[in-house]
């Protein structure tokens, strides 16, 4: 089975939220809302600085708190390649995978239900890459399956230096940040 | 009656657009059934088009679902956009949905500021707008007559107002922008930087950027190419107070003191010449004046220029050294905007010279020579005599001016002055001079000495407020429009079409400029009844199809060269001395120095900090803080304070201040961000802020406008250009 997961280049990111306007099309996220979102951290004394920006969103990890402790079963790891998916017909609104997710990747939609970022799913099935990753114009981030060992995604952890954001909560994140 | 033949013939061709839409030429067949499958299945058609959410004209692809606007990417086929637009373009989407946009003509019934408008029908607004500007004509002279445009879909308007005699046409892109550059650019080497910048950062080693923050303003090819310069390892020279985005990405990052660029550009310049790094060949060969700027650059010296900009000698030899070792595949950009100090021709000859030393004009990773599809003029009436001299220089105070974009302010002074001659009436399309231009106090002063102001636009902006009518445009994607033939790499034409029709009663451009012209007694200037007719004529004269034009949204043309390695010859022949004029013989015969000068900016007065400007990269100038999609991202902005000044003046992150300038200037309040990225000798911020029109009820008040703190501008002698970075701030709490 397949496992999906990105990887974003933190060299190449310009920070231009690209990513996640093209989100805010492509899935029709509501105003006032976004599924991914841009993360600045500088360290240093101006003007010996260094800067890291990256592009941030759901870690669809492979052990997933906000699963765990979704009372109805609306949160679940999809059988198409590992994404954490909601399903909003179940979701009650509860607020308990917020509270779970240590990522803050998720919002409660105007319509009452929990939602954030699916991978473009519906793009992912049609053999697209998520609208985050096809309009990136500096084309930091990748998208693939990590259990084929010559997908670019595999390759590019192989290759290069990366880490992933607070391996600490043992959530297994998807999402590596090559640096 | 006739708007309603318009629109059936636009639905007639919107349907047939709809039913030829194709699926784009892509590499991966799987993909493209799966695209397929999934249009049929959800009822989507795609409409290729070219992007105006700023000026690089992306080629786009309109998703409209179930007679929706869905979603925008960029067209694969379009070489400017790759396929992927910026953030802007994906939040076109907003233009189109904004409760806000101007929806009907409006003509005011109480005086000039005031928010108080009869809605009518374009009938009588196109007549009484008709009328009060043949009226002005018969009093007062077509010279009274002056237009604003920015953008391309002014090219109908200015057709109608020449035709009516008018010749005072300005944009803010010539005094407020890229002026200095191309002046520049033409003294040296007699060709402009030209738009898209002619830069290869594609297949660039190495590049320095002044001041120009690429990722931050987000021209989409440029970003692109910036961003596999960083994946090839190019080593990146970034020059700026300000710790941007492309600094936080290059190999030399140098943190230079508002204002001295000029001196560290002629310490560049000596090092080049002391050390013997420069291209002897091209030197030799092809430049004019090698001597003189020998001797004339002797004093400056590394260590000289330390004293002005603040950058370690060392730090100056060792990223020359750098550019010289790629050259010629290394240059410095020249920017866009850069009309900072009210010198910068000079500091822009700096940069042409430095680029000249390295010889990489016309070479692979520096200059490419752009070329541009050849597409024949639509054959017009001529227009008529206009003889008079243009209103916003008179005898030619700034030599270099020129007349195509015009000084914007130079009408603004016409206008208040009444010299050389009286200004009666204001055209505006497509720019919101109350925010593009310094001073915003002096446009106000201008526009009531005026007897009339027509503003055609798209949101109910500052200006469009001040207008005595306001003519509500369609946005881009909802109109046709004028061809985009950019100069690039490879010659091609995109066409605007149509993807969704106008939510409301919004016209076209070419439409409101075509009926216009029939109400003035123009019609004959207008042989064609639509603007299809024009855009038909033209691509077919071109020898092209005009339907697969319209289904792949862009036509390619043949590669030609571009580079020297190419087999281009290289050759100057529009400067004076046919050579590339290191020493300008055009400069030195209108009185200014032929060799470039510095001049040391004055301090800030004590408590005071220089006030810097530049884009965010989901905003366009102020035209898009009415955007829902896109004030989702950033919805106002910060005044950027270097950390140790924070914590001297107890200034905290995130809390509100007023800033006063030099003047007594007070802004708006605004947010102070507190950040090791920006020199304690200056602040910034994010241009387009601060909108004092409450129509735009998403932006109004949000931010401070840094227009209205530049109260202050010295322009440029040599051209017209207002230099804007001479402001100083400092901070008032509640």
């Amino acid at each position: 089975m397949a496992r999906y997961a990105m990887v974003i280049d933190t060299t190449k990111c310009v920070g231009c939220m690209d990513c996640v306007v093209a989100c805010k099309t492509e899935n029709n996220v509501p105003e006032g809302f976004n599924r991914d979102w841009i993360a600045y951290e500088t360290i240093g004394k101006f003007p010996i600085l260094h800067m890291e920006i990256r592009s941030e969103r759901c870690n669809h990890c492979d052990n997933p708190p906000c699963v765990y402790t979704c009372p109805t079963g609306a949160s679940h790891i999809s059988e198409i390649g590992g994404i954490v998916l909601v399903d909003y017909d179940k979701c009650i609104g509860c607020k308990a995978c917020i509270a779970a997710c240590p990522y803050d990747a998720r919002f409660i939609h105007p319509d009452g239900y929990a939602t954030k970022c699916t991978f473009c799913e519906h793009r992912v099935v049609e053999g697209l890459d998520p609208a985050c990753v096809a309009t990136c114009p500096t084309h930091c981030m990748y998208f693939g399956d990590l259990e084929d060992p010559n997908s670019e995604v595999s390759k590019l952890l192989q290759s290069r230096k990366y880490h992933v954001l607070q391996p600490e909560t043992g959530t297994k994140p998807q999402i590596f940040y090559l640096i | 009656m006739e708007t309603k033949v318009t629109r059936r013939k636009f639905l007639q061709i919107t349907s047939a657009t709809f039913a030829g839409a194709a699926i784009l030429a892509s590499s991966n067949r799987v993909v493209e059934n799966a695209i397929a499958a999934a249009e049929k299945k959800n009822g989507v058609v795609k409409i290729p088009s070219y992007c105006s959410i700023c000026f690089w004209k992306c080629g786009l692809i309109g998703y409209v679902k179930d007679g929706k606007l869905w979603k925008l990417e960029g067209n694969p086929l379009d070489p400017l956009s790759k396929g992927r637009l910026c953030p802007r373009g994906n939040g076109g989407v907003g233009q189109h949905y904004d409760p806000d946009r101007l929806k009907a003509p409006l003509v005011r019934i109480s005086s000039r500021g005031e928010d108080s408008w009869n809605v009518t029908t374009w009938d009588e607004a196109l007549s009484y707008s008709a009328k009060r500007l043949m009226e002005i004509k018969e009093k007062y002279g077509p010279q009274s007559i002056a237009v604003f445009s920015h953008g391309p879909g002014g090219v109908f308007l200015k057709h109608t107002m020449r035709a009516f005699g008018v010749k005072n046409f300005t944009a803010p892109s010539f005094a407020q922008c890229r002026g200095p550059r191309e002046v520049a650019f033409e003294l040296t080497y007699g060709e402009l930087v030209g738009s898209p910048e002619r830069t290869d950062i594609k297949n660039s080693k190495c590049f320095a950027l002044i001041g120009s923050h690429l990722g931050e303003n987000m021209h989409n090819t440029q970003v692109q190419e910036f961003a596999e310069a960083i994946e090839r390892g190019a080593t990146i020279i970034v020059v700026d107070p300000r710790f941007s985005i492309a600094a936080s990405k290059a190999k030399y990052y140098l943190p230079i003191k508002p204002g001295t660029d000029t001196a560290l550009l002629l310490a560049w310049i000596n090092v080049l010449i002391q050390e013997n790094l420069y291209d002897k060949e091209f030197v030799e060969n092809y430049t004019f004046g090698f001597e003189p700027l020998r001797e004339y650059i002797k004093p400056f010296t590394p260590e000289w220029a330390f004293a002005e900009t603040g950058i370690q000698p060392d730090l100056i030899r060792e990223t020359i050294r750098e550019l010289a070792r790629y050259k010629p595949a290394s240059f410095v950009h020249p920017g866009r905007h850069v009309n900072w100090y009210g010198n910068d021709v000079q500091r822009l000859r700096a940069v042409a010279i430095v680029n000249a030393l390295l010889g990489n004009w016309n070479r692979k990773g520096a200059f490419y020579k752009p070329v541009k599809m050849d597409i024949p003029k639509y054959p017009y009436p001529p227009y008529p005599e206009a003889d008079y001299e243009v209103v916003y220089n008179p005898n030619s105070k700034y030599p270099f001016a020129g007349e195509d974009e015009g000084l914007t302010q130079g009408v603004r002074s016409a206008t208040i002055t009444g010299e050389p001659y009286p200004i009666k009436a204001w055209v505006v399309y497509g720019t919101n001079l109350i925010q593009t231009m310094p001073n915003p106090a002096e446009t106000i002063e201008a526009i009531k000495k005026l007897d009339f102001l027509l503003v055609i636009d798209v949101i109910p902006n500052e200006i469009a407020m001040w207008a005595d009518v306001v003519l509500p445009e369609s946005i881009y994607l909802e109109r046709f429009d004028e061809l985009n033939i950019s100069p690039f790499r490879i010659p091609f034409v995109g066409i605007r079409q149509p993807v969704v029709p106008p939510p409301h009663d919004q016209k076209d451009g070419w439409w409101i400029a075509r009926e216009l012209a029939v109400k003035l007694g123009l019609e004959k200037y207008y042989p064609w009844m639509h603007i299809e007719e024009y855009l038909k004529y033209r691509v077919e004269a071109a020898g092209l199809s005009y339907e697969q034009f319209k289904k792949d949204g862009v036509i390619l043309g043949n590669e030609q060269p571009i580079y020297v390695e190419d087999g281009l010859k290289l050759e100057f022949p529009f400067t004076p001395s046919q050579k590339v004029e290191l020493y300008s013989t055009q400069l030195a015969e209108k009185g200014f120095s032929p060799l470039p000068t510095y001049e040391r900016p004055p301090e800030p007065p004590p408590g005071y900090f220089r006030l810097l400007f530049g884009r965010v990269p989901v905003h366009t100038f102020s035209m898009t803080q009415s955007n829902r999609i896109l004030m989702d991202m950033v919805d106002e902005n910060e005044v950027w304070v270097n950390s140790d000044v924070a914590e001297t003046l107890v200034l905290k992150n995130g809390e509100y201040v007023y800033l006063k300038n030099q003047d007594g200037i007070l802004s708006n309040k605004v947010k102070v961000r507190v950040t090791q990225r920006i020199r304690p000798d200056c602040v910034f911020m994010y241009h387009g802020f601060g909108h004092t029109s409450k129509n735009l009820k998403r932006a109004y008040l949000k931010g401070a406008s840094d227009s209205e703190l530049i109260s202050r501008y010295d322009i440029d002698p040599i051209m017209g250009g207002t230099g804007m970075n001479n402001n100083f701030v400092t901070f008032v709490r509640e």
